[in-house]
């Protein structure tokens, strides 16, 4: 069974990417982007779906150093984190399939 | 036979979820094509999940946001038992009963269709628009506005969405040029005036966009001055696209009438368009009022003449 989404912050993200032996899939976000809500539970699913990925969330209103970091422009962004590394990035709202053929090398 | 539904849904805006609200309570058993997640104004719940605060929606004196809007308009719909598809048809036929609505690989019948597919935005269509997006090039202010604290900007339009962007942006930048072809805004003047008294914005006039600038992200933009074509580089780091919106209607384009700018063609007072039994609603039909609750209204009306049609037709 899949774990469910964290949410992290500035103060947990470094060490939970870190300490992850699984890529993680961190969904930047914030309460007022329509696009964000769209995809929120697109990503529930697949966190309850896909063993081989976690899923970890940032609210940019609340870490905007996160958000600064990885040089977030626009959202809702999609970063995947490999070995505590940025290895794929997207940008923007997807339907479940396309997104899932996105991150498909991380499953 | 029990797999033709009385009507198929195509869009989910105020206009096809106000339609879906109304056939759910008739008993017609809604589907409702609501589309795809993006980042354009082409998705699920329409241009208002690109808002802030609406303002001007009755029944909600202090505003409320776009987003939350749509999102009571589904609840509602769904609460009579309208069904939803979160996908977009690729492919109708209105030539044959009953009509078929086709969702990638699965074909739905059914006795009448509404089409509420809306509109969405223009864009400049110049080399590097498509790679910049999302960064530094943005066609939601609402979503990316945030990340340009402090920073010069710039919006491109001329019309109520431009302006009430730039506006909606003076929170975050520290200043928004309004680059506008002509020497005059279409705006509304409740939003010209917000745009005119804003220490923050710079309108400069006659001004087109004629190249984006930018390897890893937005670096600047070059102006040409519609009067004299002399052309100018304006540094920037990000650039607001809100030049207009175009119906989206190529899915019908061969079965159904479009005016010359490509709107659906629909009977005055009424929602039919040429073929009985299917009708179109809000911003795919409407080039005029485009309104939230203009859209609704008209969604209200194809579902009436939608279900009037079925007793009439006894389909």
């Amino acid at each position: 069974m899949a774990e469910g989404i964290t949410d992290l912050d500035m103060s947990s993200f470094d060490e939970a990417i870190s300490a992850s032996d699984k890529p993680v899939l961190v969904d930047f976000w914030a309460e007022w982007c329509g696009p964000c809500k769209m995809i929120a539970p697109i990503l529930e699913e697949i966190a309850a779906e896909e063993d081989a990925i976690q899923i970890a969330k940032v609210n940019v209103d609340d870490s905007p150093d996160l958000a600064r970091r990885y040089e977030i422009m626009s959202i809702p962004a999609l970063i995947v984190f490999e070995n505590g590394e940025p290895a794929k990035k997207l940008v923007g709202a997807k339907p479940k399939g396309a997104l899932l053929e996105e991150i498909g090398e991380f499953l | 036979m029990s797999d033709i539904r009385d009507v198929i849904i195509i869009g989910s805006g105020p206009a096809g979820l106000t339609a879906a609200i109304y056939t759910a309570r008739a008993n017609m058993g809604p589907l409702v094509i609501e589309g795809e997640p993006s980042s354009t104004s082409d998705q699920p719940g329409g241009q208002l999940m690109l808002t802030t605060e609406v303002e001007n929606f009755p029944g909600f004196p202090e505003g409320i946001m776009g987003p939350e809007l749509m999102m009571h308009f589904r609840a509602q719909a769904a609460r009579f038992g309208a069904e939803f598809i979160t996908q977009k048809a690729t492919e109708v036929d209105f030539n044959q009963r009953p009509f078929t609505v086709e969702v990638g690989d699965i074909t739905y019948k059914s006795h009448t269709v509404i089409i509420s597919t809306g509109a969405q935005s223009l864009m400049l269509g110049l080399p590097n628009e498509d790679r910049l997006i999302g960064h530094g090039l943005s066609t939601c202010a609402t979503c990316d506005g945030f990340f340009f604290k402090d920073q010069e900007i710039a919006v491109v339009g001329g019309g109520d969405s431009a302006v009430e962007e730039a506006t909606f942006l003076t929170r975050f930048a520290s200043k928004v040029y309004l680059v506008h072809r002509r020497d005059e805004l279409r705006a509304s003047k409740i939003m010209q005036e917000r745009a005119l008294n804003n220490p923050k914005i710079e309108i400069l006039w006659n001004k087109k966009v004629t190249e984006i600038q930018g390897d890893e992200k937005l670096s600047g933009i070059i102006l040409e001055d519609t009067v004299s074509g002399e052309e100018n580089a304006l540094p920037i780091t990000g650039l607001f696209i809100a030049i207009g919106h175009q119906p989206n209607t190529a899915l019908f384009a061969d079965q159904l009438d479009l005016k010359d700018n490509g709107y659906l063609v629909t009977e005055p007072n009424s929602s039919k368009t040429q073929v009985p039994g299917v009708f179109a609603c809000g911003d795919v039909q409407d080039d005029y009022y485009r309104q939230a609750i203009t859209a609704a209204g008209s969604g209200c009306m194809a579902a009436i003449d939608a279900e009037r049609w079925l007793e009439e037709n006894d389909a």
